[in-house]
């Protein structure tokens, strides 16, 4: 029935969207969801929170409500009457109930479209509360100001305003907070996370990760004005809070666009982060040591399979997926197991102020080899690009999602699912950043590889 | 009865057509009761948890037709169910040997500026450009909240779009705000369906419409030794099928409330008699519903005879499994008409049902008749229920109910709610096959289902040991219903 376009050209962009690979920035009520002991209160439409959880958090790694998100949280469900005559007074009234019925440590209300076209005065509902000492915070998120990677700013700088407050005290050395990945949207989050967390302590770091099982809730937000740096790790996500942080309590930040994967590239994170801390030197070099020596003999026992598999392994690859962990799995694919890039898009939507700087990174995958970032949000487009490029003689190996499943048969390649939706796959724990993560996500590919030969 | 006006675009909304409601607390005799007196009133609740809406139960039923496409005429948040449904759809694509493919669906992706200037030209350009695309046998534009309160008159751009583009390009009101009973957007999806896309009939055919999610092809063999044909709509029906839906020689429903707009829609405008008894759940349900089928279809020997033969087949099956379930409880929760379906079954395999927590209540459906009522016929069958809960997936009267009723097994037929049975401790079932427990057979077939999990204990006694529970004591201490009317009301919600 769906007629190919034959030549690239013909594609024209249209502002529609295909296949979504995001949601509004009301979705970052999975951020708030993501700290441990925090509840987020929504103040919307029916359905806004319950259709992005069932996506986000379900059909996406299958991943879960957790503790206050999923059929949790309160929303003020506006009907037609709070449209004409405004909700102010029914978030008022559900904010009061869900103090008595919910535990949270954390409150975050965020608003959706409607009280952001009706004008609602959120801020001074939410002020009342907070006068009176209770934990709770605001955040303008109606979806139509952007997607959930712009929410996620809005959420966490949010707190910080609101909820952590002002410090003026000395800062602790060797104290970082983490702004990396986006909890929920990226499937692997709870994992990535935690290796996170765990080299970085590793290395002599105390870390606040501020997200996940690792994270020791709201008290932990408390402390962030008091570390000493904050680290963004990631291409563009999270500067526009690490530059405010900046300001606010004139802490310095370090800015490593590639989330690290495999010993190579996490060996070189680390050693930067260690100079900017102004870290021991032989403790940061004692832990290297310790990792890579664990990590390579694996690799070396991998070995055997990699030199000899004789019914061809994967020659080129195409990501499609969010500029985090598509620039961190097109280096390590390039740098750690040679493949060829073929086809790189990017596909949340990065401000347009970050987007020479990306294009940038991949013009400089390695020394010898560069690659083209293509910005693109419209599946059908995506499809389009990916049906028209040349990946050679050998089957493909996509990076992609769900959506890129027949695509992959199509060309007679395969598909790793690593990024919303990934709806093959369930996902507890599983990372594939960082040394450990690295070894799984080298499972997770050429177990692919080896299926398809059945 | 409500009377289908096909010259509005816009469907009137359930609380309005049929008087329904979203809390209720009590027992199952008297909201049945109340409803067939004209007496029945919506319970506010103070406080409430995320629930589902219009537009995506109108998509629900719209994304599942192969040969059309559907824009969202919203933000892109609106579409993020276009995944969980692309799930659901690619299953049942391989569940009827389909090829896979993804199902088509767009978003206009309406930005701040279309909420400031209006977005009819961001629609105008989103229809043209999946035209081109895709080339569907129609576009379906559902709306949304920001669209409805900005104002976009999408009528208009459908019509337009129409013309030009010589296919049906159909507008679905479905603003989650206009209606709080979230299968209002059935309704919707229908109402553009008959309106939009069937056509009149030429000739009357053996065909029998079974109105249905994307359940399992049960009907098959009855109908067929009935001389007739299925056609299972609305899910991986064409378009070409579905203009002919009003030819049909009956209307079977398995779920009035997902079907009532539907099936009264095709017999009122078209004159498609519709099965209205309520569906074949449990012994005495199956028997009346199938003779109502036999009369519709005149074929009342042949279904006599079905009868029997069912009754000699699953009947000393059934005293098994009631020796098997004996002094077991449920609990049950779902959406209206299945979960009463559901109720049937259990306790006719002789469960006690417990408590339920039901999403909403329709007093009535759009045929107005009073035999269609599935919570009537528990009743009257099997006697009255206890801690009837009507509840739009409000997780918190739920999860309070089940501490205190205890059940031995906890069922839903809805994602969101199921966990906390598992988090509880209870071993808990959801089945997305709405067909399973139909009929004879589907008693039985559900009573192997519920076995299973009986049987299967470890991992939920294990899990409660260690879950966690965001509700605080003084809540779990309190009536399930606190919140719900009363005094500690102040507005109608």
């Amino acid at each position: 029935m769906e007629r190919t376009v034959t030549t690239q050209a013909a594609v024209k962009k249209s502002s529609s969207i295909a296949q979504v690979r995001y949601v509004c920035a009301m979705g970052a009520s999975h951020t708030v969801s993501a700290i441990p002991g925090a509840i987020p209160i929504v103040h919307c439409g029916p359905g806004c929170a319950d259709k992005q959880f069932i996506n986000v958090a379900f059909y996406n790694g299958f991943q879960g409500g957790g503790y206050g998100g999923g059929a949790v949280v309160p929303s003020t469900n506006f009907s037609e009457k709070e449209v004409v005559f405004g909700g102010a007074e029914r978030l008022h009234e559900l904010i009061e109930s869900s103090l008595k019925i919910l535990n949270a440590d954390l409150f975050v209300v965020l608003t959706g479209c409607i009280p952001d076209i009706v004008g609602d005065n959120v801020p001074a509902v939410v002020g009342e509360f907070q006068k009176q000492g209770i934990p709770i915070v605001a955040a303008e998120t109606g979806g139509f100001h952007g997607n959930n990677f712009i929410g996620h700013e809005t959420v966490m700088q949010a707190i910080i305003d609101q909820y952590v407050g002002d410090y003026s005290d000395p800062k602790e050395q060797g104290t970082v907070n983490v702004f990396s990945l986006i909890p929920y949207q990226n499937t692997f989050w709870r994992g990535d996370l935690a290796e996170l967390k765990r080299i970085l302590k590793g290395i002599g770091l105390k870390v606040n990760i501020l997200f996940g099982s690792g994270c020791a809730g709201v008290r932990e937000w408390k402390e962030i004005p008091k570390a000493q740096f904050n680290l963004v790790a990631s291409p563009w996500l999270g500067i526009s809070t690490a530059k405010y942080l900046e300001e606010k309590y004139n802490q310095p930040f370090l800015h490593l666009p590639t989330i690290p994967i495999g010993a190579k590239e996490t060996s070189a994170f680390l050693r930067r982060v260690g100079d900017f801390a102004g870290l021991k030197k032989n403790r940061v070099e004692k832990f290297i040591q310790d990792e890579e020596d664990a990590y390579y003999r694996y690799l070396e026992d991998f070995s055997d399979f990699y030199a000899e598999y004789w019914w061809g392994l994967p020659a080129t690859f195409a990501t499609v997926g969010d500029s985090a962990y598509n620039l961190a799995l097109s280096r390590f694919l390039v740098n750690q197991l040679g493949l060829i890039p073929a086809k790189q898009i990017i596909t949340d939507n990065p401000p347009e102020q970050y987007r020479e700087f990306i294009r940038n990174e991949y013009r400089h995958l390695a020394t010898d080899v560069s690659a083209k970032a293509e910005f693109e949000e419209d599946g059908y487009v995506i499809n389009e690009k990916l049906r028209h490029t040349d990946f050679g003689h050998k089957p493909p190996i996509i990076f992609g999602t769900t959506w890129e499943r027949d695509l992959a048969k199509e060309l007679k390649g395969s598909v790793i699912e690593v990024g919303f939706p990934a709806s093959y796959e369930v996902v507890l724990n599983r990372s594939y950043i960082g040394y450990r993560g690295a070894l799984s996500l080298l499972e997770k590919i050429f177990t692919t590889v080896v299926s398809s030969s059945a | 009865m409500s009377s289908v006006n096909l010259k509005s675009p816009e469907v009137v909304i359930r609380e309005i057509r049929l008087g329904s409601i979203t809390g209720f607390q009590g027992n199952a005799e008297n909201l049945v009761k109340k409803s067939h007196s004209g007496t029945l009133e919506d319970a506010p609740r103070s406080f409430s948890q995320c629930t589902g809406c219009s537009s995506g139960q109108a998509f629900c039923q719209l994304c599942m037709i192969p040969d059309a496409a559907v824009i969202n005429h919203a933000p892109i948040g609106c579409m993020g169910d276009a995944n969980g449904f692309n799930f659901v759809y690619r299953v049942g694509q391989m569940e009827r040997r389909l090829p896979a493919s993804s199902g088509r669906y767009f978003s206009s992706n309406i930005g701040e500026s279309d909420t400031i200037f209006g977005g009819t030209e961001t629609l105008r350009n989103a229809i043209q450009t999946v035209f081109e695309r895709v080339y569907p046998h129609a576009i379906f534009v559902t709306t949304s909240c920001a669209s409805g309160i900005t104002g976009d008159d999408v009528e208009s751009v459908t019509n337009e779009m129409t013309e030009k583009l010589k296919i049906p390009v159909v507008a679905c009101f479905c603003e989650g705000f206009k209606s709080k009973i979230w299968t209002t957007g059935f309704d919707s999806a229908y109402h553009a369906i008959v309106r939009g896309i069937v056509k009149p009939p030429k000739q009357k055919t053996n065909r029998v419409n079974i109105i249905n999610f994307w359940g399992s092809h049960i009907f098959d063999s009855l109908l067929h030794r009935l001389g007739y044909e299925p056609q299972y709509v609305v899910a991986f029906s064409t378009i070409g099928e579905l203009e002919h839906i009003s030819e049909a020689a009956a209307s079977i429903q398995v779920c009035q409330t997902l079907g009532t707009y539907l099936g009264a829609a095709l017999e009122q405008v078209y004159g498609v008699p519709e099965i209205k008894t309520s569906p074949g759940y449990g012994i005495a349900g199956t028997d009346e519903w199938l003779r109502e089928l036999g009369t519709v279809l005149d074929r009342r020997d042949e279904v006599e005879k079905i009868i029997a033969e069912g009754h000699e087949r699953v009947l000393p099956e059934l005293v098994k499994w009631r020796e098997r379930f004996k002094g077991k409880t449920a609990f049950v929760t779902a959406g209206a008409a299945h979960g009463h379906a559901l109720i049937a079954v259990l306790r006719e395999l002789g469960f006690e049902v417990k408590g339920a927590a039901i999403f909403h209540h329709d007093p009535v459906y759009d045929n107005g008749c009073a035999q269609a009522d599935m919570l009537a016929r528990d009743v009257k069958d099997y006697g009255d229920i206890q801690n009837f809960n009507v509840c739009n997936k409000q997780a918190f009267e739920l999860v309070n109910l089940l501490r205190r009723t205890k059940p031995d097994i906890f069922i839903a037929r809805h994602g969101g709610m199921t966990v906390w049975g598992a988090k509880l401790g209870i071993p808990t079932l959801l089945i997305g096959d709405e067909q399973l427990s139909f009929g004879y057979d589907g008693i039985l077939r559900y009573a192997e289902r519920i076995a299973e999990t009986l049987d299967n204990t470890e991992f939920v006694t294990n899990l409660a040991k260690h879950s966690t529970m965001p509700y605080t004591k003084w809540w779990l201490e309190q009536d399930p219903y606190a919140f719900l009317g009363g005094d500690m009301i102040v507005e109608s919600y």
